[in-house]
Order: C-alpha cells, then sequence, then structure tokens
C-alpha cells in the first residue's frame, strides 16, 4: 500500500489564493496561498500563532476569510457552509461530543448524510476496527484516555470519507512515549485510505515523518514550500534553519571574485552560487563536520561538551570564541570537554548561505 | 489568583456584615424614637395588632405615650381579612393585647371565634348607635367609610351628559362602557359595593340588576387599584364612573400635585347608593395586659385619636365630638342613608352571593 | 494486606456518609424549622376545623368543577408561560453566552430589575405602554384613523402571558446564558465540518449539552407561573385564577381553611411532581463536560450577518423588558395629564415633585420612613437573604451533585423545591400558628422577613449551582487529590473557580427575590421596618395622584437600586473558569 510519489495525480484539487485574515488589529494571515494535489499529505508547520489554526478554520468554512478564495476541484467554495464542504476536521483537543458514547460519536456525521443505518454501522465498525478501537463503542467517551479519544475522534472525522482531511495538532496533546506510536498508526491509516488531508503541526519531526510535501508558515505567510528532505537541505531562510533546530549561524560577508561568489566569515571563505554582495549568513549544518579528514575547510576548537543520544553523539564545540553544535556517529572517537579538536568541513554540501535581512543580521551572535 | 477572590468574599462579606449592622441601628433607632417621652423606667409595653393600612401620626401617639406612660408596639398583619385569619388562628395564644381593624365584613368572623374580651367603654357614649354592631361590646366602633361610586366631572361636563345621580341610572343606555367595578371576591370594596346592591335591591333583586349592569357593558377588575389608577377616566382610563371610597374626592384635593380648588371627581351618595364600612377596636382574648388595653381602647375612641384618623387612614371618625378637617367640611359627602346589611348574614351567606355573582357577571 | 485495603474501604465510605450527613445538616434543619413545621402545622389545624374530617375537604376539592378549571387553567397557563419565555429567552441566552459586545452587562442588570417589580407597578409600566391610553395604542389609533384603542390588553389571558414573559425572561438569561457560555463552540464547529447544518448542531449538540439549564429554568418558571397570584389578580382580571389565588380566597374570604388546605396539598402535589420529572430528565440528561471560559467561547459582533441577529435579538428585549421600566420610569417625572377639558390649574411637565415629596413626611405619621432607610432596609434584608441563602443552599447543591449515587438524594432533590410551590398566605398563617413558644417565638421578629426570603431563594440558589457543581469532571479533582491537594484545598482551587459564575448566579437571584418579595413579605414584616416593595403599596393603595406618583418615583428608586446592586455583584465576580 506504500504509496509512490510518482502517482500522485499532478492536478491540484485545493487551491488556496491570497487568503488574509485579521481578528480586531491583529493580522492572523497576511495573504498566504496554495496548492494541494490529490491524495497527498501536506504539513502546515510554523511555531504556534503563525496562523496554522486560522488557517484551518477558513478552510473548513468555519470562519470567513476577509480576501482571497478557495478552490475546490476548480470551483469557488469560499460562500458554501461548512457542513456542505465535505471536508473533515479534527479539533486539537479533539472535541468529541460528551453525551454521546463513541460509537455515535462515530456515526455522527453519516447520520447528517443521511446514509442508510445499516451502511452507517458497517462503516463505524470497519473505521473503529481502522484506528484500533474494536469493542469500544458502547463506552463514554469521558472515560476514555488520552490516546483512546484522539483515535475516536480521528475515527468520527474519518468515517464520513471527508474528501480532505484537516488535522489541527492532532499529538500535541499525548504524550511523547505514546507519541511516536501513534504517528507511525496515523501514516498508515491516511496512506492505507489514499486521504488527501492537511496536517497541522509545530513539530517537524511529525511533519517530516507524515507528509508528501510541507509548507512553513511564519507570520500569516508561506515561508517555504517542498518536500520534507529539500526543506531540510535547503531551507529558504534563516527562520526555516532556526525553526527545523539548525543553529550554527555566523555572519559574512558576500564578494563576487570574477565569476567564482564567494562568503567571507570568520571561519573560512565559503564558494556558494548565490551571488551576494555584503552581509550574508552562513548555516553550517551539525552533521557536516568530519574528523581526521584533510578534505574541505579546516577547523581548529575547542570541546565545550558531549552529549550521548543512542546512535548520534552531540558535541558543543567552541571555535574562535564561538559555539557550534555538531553531530558525530556514536562509534566516532571525540576528544574529552576541554581538549582541542580538529574538524574538516565541506564547504559544499555542508553549508547553506543566506542573504539576510536586518533582523537577522542582528539576531545572529556569530 | 485564589488570594484576590478571597479578598473579594472577605470583602464582600464585610458589606453585608455592614448592611446587617444597619438594619439593628435602625432597630434601636426606631425603639427610641417610639418611646422618646417614655418614663426612663421599665415602661409597660402593650402591643396592637392591625392591618397594614394602620397610620397615626407622631404628634398624636407621643400625646398617649406621656399622658400614659405606656409604651404601644404595633404588629401589621397585612390586609383586613389577613390579619383577622391571624388573629382567629392565634387565639389560643395571642400575638397582642389588642387588635384594631376588623371591619362589618369581617365582624362575625372575629365574633364567632371569640377573640375578643368584652370592654364597655366610657366613651361609647359619644359614638352614635347605629355604628354599633356588637351588642356584647367586645368589638367598638373606631371609623367608618363609605364605599360609593365616583365620577370624573371632566368627563361628563365636556360629553354634556348628567352625571349619574343613584345605582338606578347606571342602567341607562346612556352610561353604556362607562363603569368600572371591583370583584367582590378579590376586593374589599367590590364587596361593599355588592353589598349595596344587595341591601338596596334586596337579596331577590340584586342579582337582576347586575345583569343589567353587565348588559350595559359594565368592566371588572380586580383591585381598587387598578379600577382607581388604571382604568378611572381621570388616571388615563377609559371609564369616568368607578366604585371608590365617599372620601376619594376631598383626597384628590388634598393629595393633588399642583394646589387645586375643587375636586376633579364627585360621589354619588344618594339614599342606599353607598354600603359603609365600619371599623372596631377589641381587646384580645387572654391578654395579660387588659388595664393598658383599655387605656388604649379609649384613647382610639377620644378626640386626639379621631381627629388624626381621617389623614392618615383615609376613613373619618365615630365619636360625635371630633372636628375634622375643613377640606373635609367642605367636600365630603357623606350618605345618610347607606345601605345596610346584617354582619351575620354577611358572614353567612358572602360564600353564597360571590358565587351567584360570579356566575351573573363573569360567565 | 487485603483486609488493611478493605477496612479503608470501609473507612472511606464511612467518611463519605458522614460528609454527605453534614452537608445537608444545615439545609434540612432551616427548611425543617422554617418549612415542614409551619406548614404542617397550618394543615393540621386547618383539618381539625373542618367537621367531616380530612379526607371530605380533598373530595370536595377534588369533585368541585371549578376546583377542576382552576386547576387545568393553573397548569396550561404555567405550561404556555414557560414555553413563550423560553422562546423569548433562549435566543438572548445564545447572545450573552457566544457574543461580547458593549452594553452586555447592562442588558443583563436591566433583564434582572424586571424580577424584583412589584405586579401593581408592573400593571402600571404595561397600562402606560398598552393600556387604552398607553402610548402603543395611541399611536396605532392616529397611525390607522381608529377611534378606539385596538389593543386590548386589560383582562385577557395575553397580558399574564406577557407579564410571566416580562418576569421569568431573566431566568433563562442567566441560567441558561451563563451555562452556555461554558460550552465550548468548537463542539458545534465539529459538529459542522462532519455534515451538520445550523439547526442540526444546535438540535443535536448544543441542546443536549444546556439541557440541563434549559431544564433547570424551565421547572423554575414554570413553577413560578403555576403558583403566579398578582400577576393573575391584577393584569388577568377576575376570570382567571390560579389555584394559588383561590387558596387566598378561600383562606382570607370565605375562611374556609380545610379547603384552602386541600388545595394548599394539590398546589405542592403539582409542584412535587414536576419536580420529580425533572429530576429524571435532569439526571438522564446531565453530563461532566469540559467547561470553557467565557471569554475563550465569546467573540465579538463582526459579521453582519450576527449583527443583525444581535440588534434584532436585543430589539425584543428591549422592547419587552426595557420598554415597561422606561415608560414608569418616565411617568415618575412627569406631570399628570389633564383629563379632556379638564378645568384645572395643573400643567403637564417635568417635576421632580414625587421625589422630593418623598423625603416629607407630610402626614407626620408615625410609621414614615425616608426613602433612603428603606432602601438601606431593603438592601439590609437581601444581603442577609444572600448569605443565608448561600449558606444552606452550597451545601444542598453540593450533596446532590458530587454525593449523587445516594438513593436519599431521590427523594430530597423534589422536596428542595417545595417552598416555591407553597402558597405565601398559607405559610404565613403556618409562622403564625408554629413559631410561637420561645425560643422560636419570631412570630414579630424582623429576622422572619430574611428568613422568608431564603425560602424562595434557596431552590433558584440550589438550581443555578448543581448543574455546574455536576458538571466538573472528576478527574480534575482527582487529579488535584492525586496532587497532595486536601479536600478543602480542591474545593478553593478547583471547585469554586469552576462554580464561581453559577455562584454568582445564584447571589444574584438570592439579591433580587428578596428585593423585590412582596406576599411573604407583606404578611410578617414589622412596620418600622418597610422593604421598598412594601412603600410602594403603601402609596399606590391610596387616593390622589401625589400618593400615585410617589408610587412610581419609589419604584424608580427600586429599579435603580436593583440595577445598581446588580452590576456590582456582576463586577464582583469571585472567579470565572479557567482563571486559574
Amino acid at each position: 500500500m506504500k504509496k509512490d510519489p510518482q502517482l500522485i495525480d499532478e492536478q491540484p484539487v485545493l487551491i488556496l489564493k491570497e487568503i488574509y485574515k485579521s481578528f480586531d488589529d491583529d493580522q492572523v494571515l497576511a495573504g498566504i496561498g496554495f496548492e494541494i494535489l490529490d491524495r497527498e499529505i501536506l504539513a502546515l508547520l510554523g511555531p504556534s500563532g503563525c496562523g496554522k489554526s486560522t488557517l484551518l478554520s477558513i478552510i473548513a468554512g468555519i470562519e470567513p476569510p476577509d480576501q482571497g478564495k478557495i478552490y475546490w476541484h476548480g470551483s469557488q467554495v469560499d460562500n458554501i457552509p461548512p457542513h456542505r464542504r465535505g471536508f473533515g476536521l479534527m479539533f486539537q483537543d479533539y472535541m468529541l461530543f460528551p453525551h454521546m458514547n463513541v460509537y455515535e460519536n462515530v456515526a455522527f456525521g453519516l447520520q447528517m448524510s443521511g446514509i442508510d443505518r445499516n451502511v452507517i454501522q458497517s462503516r463505524v465498525l470497519e473505521t473503529l476496527e481502522l484506528v484500533g478501537l474494536v469493542g469500544f463503542g458502547e463506552r463514554d467517551v469521558n472515560s476514555l484516555s488520552g490516546g483512546e479519544q484522539q483515535r475516536v475522534a480521528l475515527a468520527r472525522s474519518l468515517a464520513p470519507r471527508p474528501g480532505l482531511l484537516m488535522l489541527d495538532e492532532p499529538l500535541a496533546s499525548i504524550d511523547r512515549t505514546l507519541r511516536e506510536r501513534l504517528m507511525v498508526d496515523l501514516r498508515r491509516i491516511l496512506r492505507q485510505l489514499e486521504q488527501t488531508a492537511i496536517y497541522v503541526t509545530h513539530d517537524q519531526e511529525e511533519a517530516f515523518a507524515l507528509a508528501d510535501r510541507v509548507v512553513v508558515m511564519r507570520q500569516g505567510k508561506v515561508e517555504q514550500i517542498g518536500r520534507p528532505e529539500d526543506i531540510y537541505r535547503k531551507p529558504a531562510s534563516i527562520f526555516v534553519a532556526r525553526f527545523l533546530g539548525m543553529t550554527n549561524l555566523i555572519k559574512g560577508v558576500g564578494i563576487i571574485d570574477g565569476d567564482q561568489n564567494i562568503i567571507e566569515t570568520s571561519l573560512g571563505r565559503f564558494p556558494t552560487s548565490k551571488s551576494i554582495e555584503g552581509p550574508a549568513a552562513v548555516l553550517i549544518r551539525p552533521e557536516s563536520a568530519a574528523l581526521n579528514s584533510q578534505i574541505g575547510i579546516q577547523l581548529q576548537g575547542k570541546m565545550v561538551e558531549k552529549t550521548f543520544r543512542g546512535n548520534l553523539c552531540q558535541a558543543t564545540i567552541s571555535i574562535d570564541g564561538s559555539t557550534f553544535v555538531f553531530n558525530f556517529l556514536s562509534n566516532s572517537e571525540l576528544p574529552d570537554a576541554g581538549e582541542d579538536i580538529q574538524l574538516s568541513l565541506d564547504p559544499i554540501e555542508g553549508i547553506v548561505v543566506f542573504q539576510p535581512d536586518v533582523d537577522d543580521l542582528s539576531s545572529i551572535l556569530n | 489568583m485564589f488570594r484576590s477572590n478571597l479578598k473579594k468574599v472577605t470583602l464582600l462579606v464585610a458589606v453585608c456584615l455592614f448592611f446587617s449592622a444597619c438594619n439593628a441601628g435602625n432597630d434601636q433607632g426606631t425603639a427610641v424614637q417610639t418611646s422618646a417621652q417614655a418614663s426612663p423606667k421599665e415602661a409597660p409595653t402593650l402591643t396592637v395588632m392591625t392591618h397594614d393600612s394602620f397610620s397615626i401620626s407622631e404628634q398624636v401617639m407621643n400625646a398617649f405615650t406621656e399622658a400614659s406612660g405606656i409604651e404601644v408596639r404595633f404588629l401589621k398583619s397585612g390586609d383586613t381579612g389577613t390579619a383577622v385569619n391571624k388573629a382567629v388562628l392565634a387565639k389560643d395564644k395571642p400575638l397582642a393585647d389588642v387588635f384594631y381593624g376588623v371591619d362589618n365584613t369581617f365582624l362575625s368572623r372575629a365574633l364567632e371565634e371569640g377573640i375578643f374580651e368584652t370592654y364597655k367603654s366610657p366613651l361609647l357614649t359619644d359614638i352614635p348607635d347605629h355604628f354599633e354592631l356588637d351588642p356584647q361590646n367586645g368589638a367598638l366602633p373606631v371609623d367608618f367609610g363609605d364605599v360609593c361610586l365616583n365620577f370624573d366631572k371632566a368627563y361628563f361636563a365636556e360629553n354634556n351628559l348628567p352625571p349619574p345621580q343613584n345605582l338606578e341610572d347606571l342602567l341607562q343606555p346612556q352610561y353604556k362602557g362607562l363603569l368600572v367595578v371591583e370583584n367582590p371576591a378579590t376586593s374589599s370594596p367590590g364587596l361593599a359595593f355588592l353589598l349595596a346592591t344587595i341591601g338596596h335591591f334586596g337579596e331577590s333583586g340584586y342579582l337582576d340588576y347586575w345583569q343589567g349592569l353587565v348588559e350595559n357593558n359594565l368592566l371588572v377588575v380586580n383591585d381598587w387599584e387598578v379600577a382607581y389608577n388604571q382604568e378611572f377616566s381621570r388616571a388615563g382610563g377609559t371609564r369616568p364612573i368607578v366604585v371608590s371610597y365617599g372620601s376619594s374626592p376631598p383626597f384628590e384635593v388634598i393629595f393633588s400635585e399642583t394646589p387645586i380648588d375643587e375636586p376633579p371627581t364627585e360621589a354619588v351618595v344618594s339614599d342606599g347608593a353607598c354600603f359603609r364600612q365600619i371599623e372596631f377596636v377589641g381587646i384580645l382574648n387572654g391578654t395579660q395586659n387588659r388595664d393598658l388595653a383599655e387605656e388604649w381602647i379609649d384613647f382610639m375612641l377620644s378626640p386626639t385619636f379621631q381627629e388624626d384618623i381621617p389623614l392618615q387612614m383615609f376613613v373619618f371618625p365615630v365619636n360625635k365630638n371630633t372636628k375634622l378637617d375643613e377640606t373635609f367640611e367642605e367636600y365630603l359627602a357623606v350618605p345618610e342613608n347607606p345601605a345596610f346589611v346584617n354582619p351575620e348574614d354577611i358572614s353567612s351567606k358572602r360564600e353564597t352571593w360571590i358565587r351567584d355573582w360570579t356566575e351573573v357577571v363573569l360567565r | 494486606m487485603r483486609s488493611i485495603i478493605r477496612n479503608f474501604r470501609i473507612q472511606g465510605s464511612y467518611r463519605q456518609a458522614i460528609a454527605y450527613a453534614v452537608l445537608w445538616s444545615a439545609p434540612l434543619i432551616f427548611l425543617s424549622i422554617f418549612y415542614f413545621y409551619p406548614l404542617g402545622s397550618i394543615i393540621k389545624t386547618s383539618f381539625e376545623r373542618a367537621d367531616a374530617g380530612f379526607a371530605s375537604s380533598f373530595f370536595e376539592a377534588l369533585r368541585s368543577e371549578s376546583v377542576r378549571e382552576i386547576l387545568w387553567f393553573t397548569i396550561w397557563q404555567a405550561a404556555l408561560s414557560t414555553l413563550l419565555t423560553l422562546a423569548i429567552g433562549l435566543p438572548g441566552a445564545y447572545l450573552l453566552a457566544r457574543y461580547e459586545f458593549r452594553g452586555k452587562t447592562l442588558l443583563r442588570a436591566l433583564s434582572g430589575v424586571a424580577f424584583v417589580l412589584p405586579t401593581l407597578v408592573v400593571a402600571a409600566a404595561f397600562y402606560a405602554l398598552l393600556g387604552p391610553q398607553g402610548w402603543i395604542n395611541l399611536v396605532a389609533m392616529r397611525i390607522f384613523g381608529l377611534s378606539a384603542a385596538p389593543i386590548h390588553l386589560t383582562n385577557t389571558i395575553y397580558a399574564i402571558l406577557l407579564a410571566h414573559i416580562f418576569y421569568n425572561t431573566t431566568i433563562v438569561l442567566r441560567m441558561v446564558g451563563d451555562f452556555w457560555s461554558h460550552i465550548d463552540p468548537h463542539l458545534n464547529q465539529a459538529a459542522r465540518t462532519l455534515g451538520a447544518n445550523r439547526l442540526e448542531s444546535f438540535r443535536k449538540i448544543t441542546l443536549p449539552l444546556i439541557g440541563p439549564a434549559i431544564i433547570s429554568a424551565a421547572l423554575l418558571i414554570f413553577i413560578f407561573s403555576f403558583t403566579s397570584f398578582g400577576v393573575i389578580l391584577i393584569l388577568g382580571g377576575p376570570r382567571f385564577a390560579t389555584l394559588e389565588v383561590e387558596i387566598y380566597f378561600q383562606t382570607i374570604s370565605l375562611f374556609n381553611l380545610p379547603l384552602a388546605a386541600a388545595l394548599s396539598l394539590i398546589q405542592l402535589g403539582c409542584t412535587l411532581a414536576m419536580t420529580i420529572i425533572y429530576t429524571r430528565l435532569s439526571n438522564r440528561l446531565t453530563r461532566p463536560l469540559k467547561l470553557q471560559a467565557s471569554r475563550i467561547s465569546q467573540k465579538r459582533l463582526t459579521t453582519w450577518k450576527s449583527r443583525i441577529f444581535a440588534g434584532v435579538i436585543i430589539f425584543i428585549l428591549l422592547t419587552l423588558l426595557v420598554a415597561p421600566l422606561l415608560a414608569l420610569l418616565t411617568r415618575s417625572f412627569v406631570r399628570l395629564e389633564p383629563g379632556r377639558g379638564q378645568r384645572v390649574t395643573e400643567s403637564p411637565g417635568l417635576t421632580l415633585d414625587f421625589y422630593r415629596e418623598l423625603s416629607i413626611n407630610r402626614r407626620s405619621s408615625l410609621f414614615y420612613v425616608p426613602p433612603t432607610t428603606a432602601i438601606g432596609i431593603s438592601l439590609g434584608y437581601a444581603f442577609t437573604t444572600v448569605i443565608l441563602a448561600l449558606a444552606i443552599g452550597l451545601p444542598a447543591a453540593w450533596a446532590l451533585a458530587r454525593h449523587s449515587d445516594r438513593s436519599l438524594n431521590k427523594f430530597l432533590d423534589p422536596v428542595l423545591m417545595l417552598p416555591l410551590g407553597t402558597s405565601a398566605v398559607t405559610l404565613g398563617l403556618g409562622f403564625i400558628i408554629a413559631l410561637n413558644r420561645p425560643p422560636l417565638d419570631l412570630r414579630a421578629s424582623p429576622i422572619l422577613v430574611p428568613i422568608a426570603h431564603t425560602l424562595v431563594a434557596f431552590p433558584f440558589v440550589v438550581r443555578s449551582l448543581t448543574p455546574s457543581l455536576r458538571s466538573i469532571q472528576p478527574r480534575l479533582r482527582h487529579a488535584a487529590a492525586m496532587l497532595g491537594a486536601s479536600p478543602a484545598y480542591v474545593f478553593q482551587r478547583v471547585d469554586l473557580p469552576l462554580i464561581g459564575r453559577a455562584l454568582l448566579v445564584a447571589a444574584i437571584f438570592a439579591f433580587t427575590i428578596s428585593l423585590g418579595e412582596f406576599g411573604a413579605t407583606a404578611l410578617i414584616s414589622r412596620p418600622e421596618y418597610p422593604t421598598i416593595p412594601l412603600m410602594i403599596y403603601r402609596f399606590i393603595s391610596q387616593p390622589g395622584s401625589i400618593n400615585y406618583g410617589q408610587a412610581l418615583a419609589l419604584s424608580s428608586i427600586l429599579m435603580l437600586v436593583t440595577a445598581a446592586g446588580l452590576v456590582a455583584i456582576e463586577r464582583f465576580r469571585i472567579a470565572d473558569v479557567g482563571e486559574f
């Protein structure tokens, strides 16, 4: 059942164009727009307050946008009320109906579409089985554990077979150990149903693990769209890099030297394809440093701290008074804290170069 | 967070305690006020149970307290009927020494239940005999009021219509839709007016009369307040004839918003058109303060108290030596021959009369 | 090991039983002394007076066709009043629950003002608006060129219904509105995304969730209308009578105490039956809810649709609840218009005379009380009532909600509502008979007034508190307990903030009930301590326009005092959900 990205119909099913939304004087969405393809899982990734949940409400039809258009299968749906859009929305804190049992919760959407009672029953049982809740039908939703409630909520939003399923931080209130498992289950279920879905999260791991493509949002706008590996490899901005947990940033100056673009930094000169003249920033990937290698830029530093992280070892290393974090394989022979360390950097694959704006520049400490 | 809540709660409780303290303060305040002139030593206390229309002016009260050294405490117990019922129900362990306010429509009930002790006050000689309805002198007359038709003078002047002169006039077509009366089941003047028609037309004739009134489009409401303050044309309503009191016209002069020289209304006081309500006072059976009670009753029948009655209670003194305020001399029309119904009949037939009346007028 | 656990369990349940008994003790002692004992005494005395014994009075009552008619009328007018009040009140409750707008507190306070006004004053207000010379009729006559007033309200069932709606809408606004505001709107959005339209989402999600609050409100409105007295007498006119009116007539006018007692018991039986139905429904409907802070669930009126909706609802509420009040208020500043062609020196115009006159003891009456003192007395009684009613209402509500598995609750719950279904005159006479021995010789004590008010307020307090108390998820309390919190601390930190709003509603009901109560107060108050409604009655029952004007002026003062009190209590909110 594994889905091959090549098979995805390249025709977009949902198109968002220039969506604006303000509450009072607070602009939450500032002209956001993107497309989602059929059977695709799209993750909306961003820090809290970036407008992800508001965008879901607008797509679902719960909130009207101030401006902008939404197309579903080519026709505009802005004026269609939520119950006729045929979309599903799974809320962050599930919003299970407290006066109904598990079965009634899951059956709710089916009953609304006026399906035959027997069909409803088989569909509910089928969906409960899908989410691993066989035999839970008669249970009171108030007595369920957090993970079980999450599954009921998923089953409820899946049961009517929505054309588009939106999940708003579905794992946010689940504890860490359970989250891993539920994430795997969730991916399996969504793939199995070939469900077109928008998955909202502030956790990059979830986004990368689940989504075909990721939309990184910042202050109501799209910061970057792309496949998880592309975004990880080529973060479009310092914001994205930081949000993905990459912190090794240094200031530099861009020089165009004939047909060669070079960024000059305190660590050395980095060649780049971007033609930047003036202030620049260089991100050094945490996995890009090598021990005992003569290839690339040679760096001399001091080990500050090392932390064992399973198959990886995270090393905090001070170079020229600046602090960097690098990951090494656990079996690497690393010097102890306080000792000197010799590193080499891949100047091409190991870095990303940005043309920073003023805010970015002032926030880069190194 | 909770700390600030706690503060709020404490404040709320403090405010409540403050108000209850004020209340307690008031308590003492009025007690001092009523007994201000009493002797500083233990003043004997007399309790008087009465209805909620009872009132007395401060000077008259002080006059009694000063002269007798008795401190009087008043217990108001609802309207006349409720007060009488309370007195009856508490007769084994009376709430008070004296009961004032039973009228001739409730008199029999009080007498049958035996709540009063006989007391032949020397002042009875000053009271005309026709007020004394209790031959045993358990209940002594204090005041009277006549329930009569009142009409809005302006309405009749404006419409060039002669005002009605007697009960029979109301059956004429020219007075169609002009009358509002009160329900005898719920209103004291309503019952009084029903009794007037019974006294005037007799038990055999009164229902026919009422049938005539119904055909002449009479309006019945439950309370005097609604009839007089809302439906009466003088108050902005549509009915220029209302069942009220003979004393209402002079009170319109006394309690008008701006001084007026002539009452805007007038009472119809022809023979048999009014019913006289007489209020009585009596010593409650089982009192421990018989002497004080006698002293108080004598005071109520004396001119000092009797002269105070009209402005305080809107009824009139029975003591013939009483001098009335000149407004009353000028505008009060007292019927010479009000309709009369025996109190025992009122007590025994009240239910039947009201039921029959309801049958004819309201069905 | 096992025996230790068992021992512990037994101890636990033993402790629970003690807690349960302690909770019930205060309310039950209070009710026994001030309700059941007087009521039992008067009923016993009444039947002792029956010649043919206890049963004959019942037969007399049940055989009588007029009693059956009265009973039928009492029931259907109460049912109709309840339905209409809900129909008017629920959209208003929704507005107050879901939207934040300017003037909201004022709207809520004004709706509460209606609750306290004496019937005679409300009648005056309705006449000013809808009477034969009321301005609606005058306008209609002018517009359509009619010679007679088109609207006849006097002595009609419509007047009764209108008055019941006028009085009781605030119950819906407060009880349902406040509960509703704590229901997460995301639940409805969830239903909408699952294909439910607005109506379905309301019917299937909102209605069942706010159900307990709705039936609580409905029960109170039904019992209020069922035992309606003043409204029926004054606005309904002589053709309408409820059981309460008939009890009064039989007691006071005819002194037929056995029949009155039989009717009282029938009325109590109906109240009890209604309450039992209510309890059944309520137990079935109540679910633990995640209560949301109202400020999270409320939004502003931004879309034109919501603005129109709010406009229409506010307009209806204002017309129904505020216009009569305004009519009163203006009338208290206006000199009486001279009648047609009246030859008097008065001229219409604005005046403060009525207010000025209030502070003058023109007749130098011994019983004169200046208006400020009356306000103080009324407020004193009201605050005492709030404290008393909460002191006995909270433990009772607590026992009902927390120990819901106790079978005794099934019996006690309906019993708590009985004071509301008891005729004031019956209970007032009961006080006279029962409380006649020291230390309880309270027959003439001013403390009887707040006690009587507490009896009326008590059911309101319990009804306002139980839905919220029941809705607190036990898990929340367990969580707190697991963190080492003592029960008292759990109450302070978990329960109190969660029921803060409900506590406020309860306090407001107790406050307004006390400020406006007339029937019982008139029977037991001392002349030196009149409440404002008593003074209003004093003025309105005396002839002369200055007396009528003073009654209106005092009514306006009562409205003002009430509104100010309500706004103050609202400001005083002990806590809102989610503030911790």
